[in-house]
């Protein structure tokens, strides 16, 4: 049989690589996402004080190490039966939400963006940040740069390093904020909004403006009815930070709610043998396959599926632009894959909206940051929203805090047979007998999982980064091109 | 004149070191003015077969982040190497294998168990394991090996120059690239570079005592004091056994240093480092009293080698 490798496949966080089995006919017959790592993180963390896992989780990923971090100080809160102080929490929100904006920014412009601000089939040496510099300006680019720093800036301020933060512990944080701090952050944060609108307003002029490009959206190459989860908070609007998790079904109605403790009743993960990467689904439903339908227990765990999940945004230009996207795709829920592009920049209003409300929080700078654990640890779990997916931590311990177990879903996994189906059904419906496997057609297939912003370093626990690649093999099995970027 | 050959490459780590070198910020521009890049997969679309193209030592520059998990890491450090007229292992990691160096503490079986079958989300009755190759309907299909231990760089391939740290601080970075974009000459080779001479302890903004500890706490046990030595308070800081070279962060924000710089200047063993230097400050002369207050410290290996296990001297049995 005919097969085309993409090996490795880019613009993405971590390894991979697709095999796409081509039938004697050249129809596609079957592809297969492959992810190549695993470091082991579950097992070496026995033995460790569990207070040191939220410093030790973040290597689990250095683009997104605030999620591990706060999943995993959470975890170690509900480990000892302490809650923190309320400026404690929102101290890590504001981190948190900071993260988001920069995150979320980082995605649009360097790694899903170029598809549509360059172009689908532009030349591959234009699908890249410089790409879309190019078509938006340098003026704006050096706004995404300076975005990104403000970011990154915050995080320091209240977590101690930019990259791998440290200051979150068991009862709240070891760092309080000044006012000083207050006001730069303030600054930021209306920065952050400011550029968050900008963004929309590039998504709506480039994306939405252009006919082509919302066939895409909504055609059928991009589309899978599938379960769509995420957090939210007391009145139903999307929260990063905590709340309960909610899962809608395929036309919308609540289908689960619960508490992150409870995961294990709802989620379970299937192996196979030819990938490092599990396949988390929902156990009510149970595990089919790669199908898609209200049949098939897989879901999907991204910025459009938290929209899907959710009442509404917390924030007024959030929830205007949160409106605005189902009035324009037709009513909730939305299944079309591409249109995790818009729900993302929305996310990213919200995250900067709520960066400058809690940066004015009357009692952001208030001193009691951190109560001392005086119970007994036994287990717990916590749980954030990472940018890619729900991220829970679950961790076991002795009576001393030393880790027993250690059980991670990780923002990617979630969404791992939903991704694969995504690609599957794009490359069945782009590559025919007669059509020619080109670059252009190859990256249409790669935009199946671009959309879901996907970090296989995170998922395997693993990163050993090299982009994917895809390899195309005849009938016989033989290799008979591959593409790597 | 053509200009010098710049390439970035991550193998097992957590893409936190090139987050960083982002985090130079404008100055990045001044990197991209400097170099024409031959390899950055987190950035740019070369690819591994441009690589194997190139002549031997035509990459002027290679800066490797990550460890040596897989035949994958190990087939790319081989190519680079190869390919490159100087070698940096950048990063804990690449250094000295970093935080997924602890899984060197248990066997490549026990991390598959844990990860494919005894985990409590894992619905895996067929006790199914990924496999280097498996069939299916339409082909066979293959993974890479897990080696059984992970290595640092130098464990694997000739190494030119070290950069230290979880991640290398920005200013230590562009310190790094500044040198060799203006032509400075280089330091002896096995030199490490981007960080200084002395301890972490050095550039800790606490004021240190003479130091006499009769118990040590965890840190999460009592709200330290906020200008003292967090040793001096019982709290196991890695500080004496660690390279300077970040500034002092963690310590500066109420958390004991956990020694991504690595050991510092003639330092072999950093664990060996932090036992000599926790040797002599326990207050106390009788050896059951010593006693308990060592087995006080929580995690000995798992705090002493955080970042430094896989380059340890100390080996798992067997192994």
């Amino acid at each position: 049989m005919k097969t085309i490798t993409i090996d490795p496949i880019t613009r993405l966080e971590g390894h991979g690589k697709i095999d796409i089995f081509l039938t004697d006919e050249g129809d596609v017959a079957q592809t297969y996402l492959q992810i190549p790592e695993l470091r082991g993180f579950e097992k070496f963390c026995e033995g460790r004080p569990v207070e040191e896992l939220p410093r030790i989780m973040t290597r689990i990923c250095g683009v997104c190490p605030e999620a591990h971090h706060m999943a995993s100080a959470k975890a170690t809160d509900a480990v000892y039966h302490v809650d923190p102080p309320p400026a404690a929490k929102k101290l890590r929100e504001l981190l948190y939400s900071a993260f988001f904006a920069g995150d979320h920014t980082t995605h649009f412009y360097a790694l899903g963006g170029p598809d549509f601000v360059v172009g689908p089939t532009a030349p591959a040496a234009e699908r890249n940040i410089l790409g879309v510099i190019a078509k938006v300006g340098l003026e704006a680019g050096k706004r995404v740069i300076q975005q990104r720093a403000g970011a990154q800036e915050v995080v320091k301020i209240l977590g101690g390093k930019a990259i791998h933060p440290v200051t979150s512990v068991p009862g709240g944080v070891t760092k309080g904020l000044t006012e000083q701090e207050r006001q730069r952050i303030e600054t930021l944060a209306k920065q952050f909004v400011e550029f968050a609108q900008f963004t929309l307003d590039v998504f709506d002029k480039i994306v939405l403006g252009n006919k082509e490009y919302v066939d895409l959206i909504l055609g059928d190459v991009y589309n899978h009815k599938l379960y769509s989860m995420g957090t939210v908070d007391a009145q139903g609007k999307v929260n990063f930070y905590e709340g309960t998790i909610r899962v809608v079904d395929q036309v919308g109605k609540e289908f689960l709610a619960f508490q992150a403790k409870d995961y294990l009743q709802h989620l379970a993960e299937h192996v196979e043998p030819w990938s490092y990467l599990k396949f988390p689904f929902l156990k009510k439903v149970g595990w089919k396959g790669l199908v898609d339908g209200p049949d098939s227990g897989i879901y999907r765990a991204t910025p459009l599926s938290r929209l899907n999940a959710s009442s509404g945004m917390a924030t007024p230009k959030a929830q205007a632009a949160y409106e605005r996207m189902y009035a324009t795709l037709g009513g909730k829920p939305v299944h079309a894959t591409l249109a995790t592009h818009w729900a993302r920049v929305i996310e990213s209003m919200y995250a900067a909206e709520r960066t400058l409300e809690l940066a004015t929080d009357p009692e952001i700078t208030s001193t009691d940051i951190r109560r001392m654990p005086t119970e007994t640890p036994t287990e717990g779990v916590g749980c954030v929203e990472a940018p890619r997916g729900t991220l829970y931590h679950h961790y076991e311990t002795d009576e001393k805090g030393m880790v027993r177990k250690v059980n991670l879903i990780v923002g990617t996994t979630n969404n791992h047979a939903a991704i694969a189906l995504s690609v599957r059904t794009a490359a069945q419906k782009l590559i025919h007998k007669g059509v020619e496997a080109t670059d252009g057609i190859l990256n249409m297939v790669e935009m199946a999982f671009r959309a879901y912003d996907p970090c296989f370093g995170c998922a395997t626990h693993a990163l050993g980064q090299m982009p994917l690649e895809v390899r195309i093999r005849d009938a016989a099995g033989t290799v008979v091109q591959v593409f790597r970027q | 004149m053509s200009k010098p050959k710049l390439a970035i490459y991550w193998a097992a780590s957590c893409g936190g070191c090139d987050i960083a070198i982002l985090d130079i910020e404008g100055k990045i521009l001044d990197v991209a003015a400097a170099f024409d890049l031959a390899l950055w997969p987190c950035a740019a679309d070369f690819k591994k077969k441009d690589v194997e193209a190139m002549p031997e030592q035509s990459i002027d520059l290679c800066l490797f982040n990550g460890g040596i998990r897989s035949s994958e890491n190990l087939e790319m450090a081989k190519l680079l190497r190869s390919r490159s007229k100087v070698l940096v292992a950048f990063g804990s990691c690449a250094q000295e294998g970093g935080i997924p160096g602890l899984a060197n503490l248990f066997t490549h079986d026990e991390l598959f168990a844990r990860a494919y079958r005894d985990t409590p989300s894992t619905d895996n009755a067929g006790a199914v394991l990924p496999l280097l190759s498996s069939k299916v309907p339409e082909g066979e299909l293959e993974l890479p090996a897990i080696e059984p231990m992970l290595k640092t760089l130098d464990q694997v391939v000739d190494v030119d120059y070290y950069v230290p740290g979880c991640p290398p601080q920005p200013t230590q970075i562009w310190a790094v690239m500044e040198t060799i974009i203006q032509g400075k000459p280089l330091p002896p080779k096995g030199s490490v570079v981007g960080a200084g001479d002395k301890t972490c302890c050095e550039e800790c903004p606490r004021t240190r005592e003479e130091k006499k500890i009769r118990h040590f706490r965890r840190p999460f046990e009592f709200f330290p004091e906020p200008t003292q030595c967090l040793l001096d308070q019982g709290i196991v800081c890695m500080g004496p056994a660690t390279r300077s070279g970040c500034g002092g962060l963690c310590v500066a924000v109420g958390v004991p240093c956990r020694g991504c710089y690595g050991p510092p200047a003639g330092v072999r063993d950093q664990s060996a480092k932090m036992v000599s230097a926790l040797a002599s400050v326990i207050d106390s002369q009788d050896p059951d009293e010593i006693d308990a207050i060592i087995a006080e410290i929580a995690d000995p290996v798992g705090t002493f080698n955080r970042f430094s296990l896989a380059s340890s001297m100390f080996k798992r049995a067997g192994s």
